[in-house]
């Protein structure tokens, strides 16, 4: 029996139709725009001025917090502009714009394709590279990965997760990786379970993506200390706590932390990022964009600078079809509706999915029908429909009771619904609203 | 460039939808339908077309005239509720039932609280039950409307559940009524007597599994009522099978199979979580033996789904799906 998460979910159609387009390193920009919200938590503050030069791997911003990172440059050349400019929402943030002048790297960064297996450092060192290196979770949620890496003092953890489930549909970069790079995202899950102090570690994979799943296992022979677990294919199996459920039958407490359960989850691209940073002294300069859709002639997948414009990527891989209607980073899922074409692309973006309006035309409201397939398909336990009727009716109170904050809006309900309601929207609104209560009260 | 929509996600969305499901239920009752059309012929058809225009057509009236909202008939659920009322006619009853019947079932059980998704009673099983008690007659007498092509014999008399209770009430034992009872091949193809849908056993089972098959039902409410109602009546039966009738003879006669595939499983009137669910058709199962044994009339299901109906909002307040995280941590 496969393993799989014990409650909820829904199956959508995969449509992994960029899975056999190799990783294609993305031809070099003229001008890079580097965000400086590149992670959750506070903006990072440049450390660079206008007209400095900078190299490939430079640090030009730092933390502003503890939850919060650094910034590399991801080209070489001048900079010409500090100021703010529009992400993908179309909210200004501030960027580092560079032009571009060549490709000269920092020199202490190694560039050669070998695999360095040894692993000399302390757990301290570890955290240290992989803070220094900017590394932020991939897998979306763009946490910094040092501080998943240093659990409080009181939580032990047991074991490592690494996310290879990918279990959005279109988006193939985590695929190819596990493909092409297997032993390197092992050794990054070697330092991480160093870095963390656990001997036990899994790599979880859904079951449709055999390639990945033959060639990690292929590579995972010399480390015997990951396993690698074939997952059934069911959304949302990539959410940290369905994974952990999936894999070692633990659940996160409500309100609780992951760590709670013992296990850290990182997703295989961070594994590879923090391979790269503690192996090759390579911060965090480019990720791996799938660029897909059905309407797209040619799919790919990119090995892409961050700060390349969202725009540039698409002009590159063809254009954008006229019946193209919607741009989305990430999957169909849970990824943004791109406002603003131009923004540039930050660490944690893995995708840009072309839907036509046929594709992502949302169904006209009717009747609720009280078939309960939002609260069978909500992997949280929650009831839809419920909160969407106290959501409207503004009942913030219950709606509290009926737990609308342990929601994770993967939108399975809203997928599922046969009357076409918009549950996963009023939910959020909802679930802003009293979590903003709920920290407006005075701590026990 | 192009313009693009923005929106929150999901941006993609199953293709199921309320009149894709209310299509498969249609699809599921088929094999009902054609048996009655085959053993009673025409007339059942002729009930049916009635039936379903008249419910439509009702519903289509009151949203466009009287309530003047958006014109839902599309969606099919009254076009379900039409083929649901005709299969709990008897075969002959006279067309002008299934108009009477419709106005009761659209126009007082569903438009008046609201529409789809909104009313407390299964709106077929309302008008089944202000039939019975206002027709009497006609709704209990199962008289031969003739073969068709001949491929049934013809039949008449009451339905296997009324002959037992007639019989009993008569003074007689079971074992001298078995005589005239059914053998199991006749439980489970076909028994003659009995509403439109009632007939034949191995028809509602085929629409069960293809409405299970298409994920548009779950087993747990008709597999519970089934589960209670062999159990219960296996009990009384073990404890004097002179005075009450077998389980399988009460599992595959009369309207059980019909009502707690198709009528107990309407997602308006049904609970939403599994223990909701569970307690739901426990008490239909519970409720159905009980009146087919003590109470006055032969057979329960509608009255049992009915009771069974108002305790729905009460079973969603307190039986909560499990939360995650709610396991040991």
């Amino acid at each position: 029996m496969k393993k799989t998460f014990r409650i909820g979910g829904v199956h959508p159609h995969d449509n992994k139709i960029s899975a056999e387009a190799a990783i294609e390193v993305f031809p070099a920009i003229e001008t890079a725009y580097v965000s400086m919200a590149q992670h959750l938590g506070a903006p990072a503050t440049p450390v660079v001025a206008v007209g400095d030069k900078v190299l490939v791997g430079q640090v030009i911003a730092e933390p502003s917090g503890f939850i919060s990172g650094y910034v590399h440059s991801p080209v070489s050349g001048t900079v010409k502009k500090i100021e703010p400019r529009a992400d993908i929402a179309g909210n200004m943030v501030p960027h580092i714009e560079i032009t571009v002048e060549g490709d000269e790297w920092m020199e202490n960064i190694d560039r050669t394709p070998d695999i360095i297996r040894e692993i000399p450092y302390t757990a301290e060192e570890i955290i240290a590279k992989v803070k220094n290196a900017g590394i932020v979770g991939l897998g979306g949620a763009s946490f910094p990965t040092h501080v998943k890496l240093a659990p409080p003092k009181d939580k032990k953890a047991e074991c490592l997760i690494l996310n290879g489930t990918e279990c959005e549909p279109y988006l193939t970069s985590d695929d190819r990786i596990m493909r092409e790079r297997p032993e390197e995202i092992l050794l990054g899950g070697v330092i991480m379970m160093k870095a963390l102090g656990v001997t036990r570690g899994y790599v979880g994979i859904e079951e449709n993506k055999p390639a990945a799943i033959a060639s990690m296992t292929e590579a995972a022979k010399a480390y015997p200390q990951i396993e690698v677990v074939t997952l059934k294919k069911r959304y949302p199996q990539g959410g940290e706590k369905q994974l952990i459920d999936a894999v070692i039958r633990r659940q996160v407490p409500s309100g609780g932390l992951p760590i709670e359960t013992g296990a850290v989850v990182q997703n295989v691209g961070t594994s590879l990022a923090v391979y790269e940073a503690v192996q090759k002294n390579k911060p965090l300069i480019d990720n791996v964009i799938t660029v897909t859709g059905k309407c797209l002639p040619v799919q790919h997948n990119y090995k892409v600078r961050i700060g390349t414009p969202m725009s540039k990527i698409l002009e590159v891989a063809g254009g954008v079809p006229e019946k193209a209607a919607k741009l989305i980073s990430g999957g169909p899922m849970m990824g943004r509706a791109i406002a603003n074409p131009d923004a540039a692309t930050v660490k944690a973006n893995g995708a840009i999915l072309l839907l036509t309006e046929e594709e992502t035309r949302r169904r006209p409201e009717s009747n609720c029908i009280r078939c309960s397939k939002c609260a069978s398909a909500c992997p949280m336990g929650l009831e839809p429909w419920l909160l969407n009727k106290l959501g409207r009716a503004g009942l913030h109170a219950e709606l509290e009771q009926e737990r609308v904050y342990d929601c994770i809006e993967c939108g399975c309900c809203s997928f599922t619904c046969p009357a076409g309601i918009p549950l996963l929207d009023v939910i959020r609104i909802s679930k802003a609203e009293v979590m903003k209560i709920m920290r407006s009260r005075p701590k026990k | 460039m192009n313009k693009f929509i923005v929106s929150p996600s999901p941006h993609t969305h199953s293709p199921e939808s309320t009149q894709s499901i209310m299509r498969d239920v249609l699809i599921a009752l088929t094999p009902a339908m054609l048996v009655s059309i085959l053993a009673s012929g025409w007339s059942v058809l002729a009930l049916i077309c009635v039936s379903v225009v008249a419910c439509v057509l009702l519903e289509f009236l009151i949203q466009k005239y009287w309530l003047k909202v958006p014109v839902t008939v599309t969606d099919l659920s009254a076009a379900v509720t039409g083929c649901l009322l005709a299969l709990n006619l008897p075969p002959n009853a006279p067309w002008w039932i299934a108009v009477i019947g419709a106005i009761v079932a659209i126009g007082v059980a569903k438009m008046t609280f609201g529409g789809l998704g909104q009313n407390i009673f299964n709106p077929a099983l309302v008008a089944r039950v202000f039939l019975l008690v206002s027709f009497p007659v006609i709704m209990t007498s199962w008289d031969d409307a003739g073969s068709m092509f001949g491929i049934v014999d013809a039949f008449s008399g009451a339905t296997p559940l009324g002959a037992v209770k007639e019989g009993l009430k008569n003074g007689a034992t079971l074992s001298q009524l078995t005589a005239d009872n059914l053998t199991f091949s006749q439980q489970f193809f076909f028994n003659a007597g009995g509403s439109a849908g009632e007939l034949s056993a191995v028809a509602l089972l085929l629409g069960f599994l293809y409405l299970l098959c298409r994920r548009v039902i779950k087993a747990t409410i008709p597999v519970t009522i089934l589960l209670t109602v062999f159990v219960v009546s296996g009990i009384f039966w073990l404890a004097n099978p002179e005075r009450f009738t077998n389980p399988v003879f009460n599992i595959f006669t009369g309207g059980l199979l019909l009502g707690s595939i198709f009528m107990a499983t309407d997602y308006v009137t049904s609970p939403m979580t599994t223990k909701g669910q569970i307690i739901f058709g426990i008490g239909i199962g519970l409720i159905t033996v009980f009146v087919r044994y003590f109470g006055s009339y032969p057979e329960g299901v509608s009255f049992a789904i009915l009771i069974m109906n108002c305790t729905v909002p009460l079973l969603n307040k307190y039986c909560k799906p499990r939360r995650f995280g709610e396991v040991k941590k």
